[in-house]
């Protein structure tokens, strides 16, 4: 993996990591307006992200999830490798 | 990583009680040969599987057999509830009850508890595929005895669905293990083979 594509893929752990956390901040916190806004300007900034990434070095999601070619996803690296 | 998707993989609407199929049910939801053993079985063996096709299918049904265990999961719920206290009692789920009450434990049908000891994992890519492949049939051959031990046609639906995608994983295992087979059968030493990483 190339550094550009590291740091796209660094970029998209950060923006769902904050989505993540008001994810479950929202879990008990249904009703906070401004929590949920958040929520829906970083997702919004991840699918962006996603559709980048995908674009350019293959799927991201499996199960029809990513509308890319899925000949990469078999021979691409795999997060342990 | 992993993302919930907030649905089941083939729906499950069971309307009334049906505690002996719950309990029943209890053998794929968290037995030997249950989807919960199956998933952590092909996500576990990703790891030490040499080659690209064959990591792919673990990950990949891995994670199809989570979307099973919930549907399994969901299956024994809708059959416990509403269920009487006294049907409970029929279904010879007492011993249950008194410990876990409409609660979905991870215990087969005779309440023995999920064990990692149902699952192996050996790095030797042959081995780990007959396993798979061995599982996949056990698992098929359990779905065909739970659909002869009802007559609901609301548990027997999900169940055919199920038993139908034991016979597909089948299938995707053993090309697998024809695709690790000719590779090692190239290799000039089985070692080199085991470490190719293509």
């Amino acid at each position: 993996m190339d550094a550009k594509q590291h740091a796209l893929l660094m970029k998209i752990s950060e923006c769902e990591f904050v989505c993540v956390e008001l994810n479950l901040y929202i879990d008990t916190h249904p009703g906070d307006k401004a929590a949920r806004a958040d929520y829906l300007c970083y997702s919004q900034k991840l699918a962006d992200l996603i559709g980048k990434y995908e674009a350019l070095y293959g799927p991201l999601l499996g199960f029809g999830h990513s509308p890319t070619d899925m000949g990469c996803w078999v021979c691409s690296a795999w997060p342990w490798q | 990583m992993w993302i919930y998707e907030k649905k089941l993989q083939y729906p499950v609407r069971i309307t009334s009680p049906d505690p002996r199929m719950a309990r029943l049910l209890f053998a794929q939801y968290a037995g030997p040969d249950s989807e919960l053993s199956a998933g952590l079985r092909y996500l576990t063996q990703r790891y030490s599987m040499p080659e690209a096709r064959c990591r792919a299918t673990l990950n990949d049904i891995g994670t199809e057999e989570l979307a099973h265990w919930e549907m399994l999961g969901t299956m024994i719920h809708q059959c416990m509830r509403g269920a009487s206290i006294s049907e409970i009692k029929a279904a010879g789920l007492d011993n249950y009850f008194t410990m876990h009450d409409s609660g979905v434990y991870l215990s087969n049908p005779s309440g023995v508890p999920f064990t990692a000891a149902y699952v192996q994992c050996t790095g030797d890519p042959i081995a780990d595929l007959h396993e798979d492949l061995a599982a996949e049939q056990k698992a098929r051959t359990t779905y065909e005895h739970l659909i002869q031990l009802t007559d609901n046609p609301e548990v027997i639906d999900p169940l055919r669905f199920l038993r139908q995608r034991e016979v597909v994983h089948f299938q995707r295992f053993g090309e697998c293990l024809m695709i690790i087979q000719e590779l090692m059968g190239k290799a000039k030493c089985a070692p080199e083979a085991r470490c190719a990483n293509p």
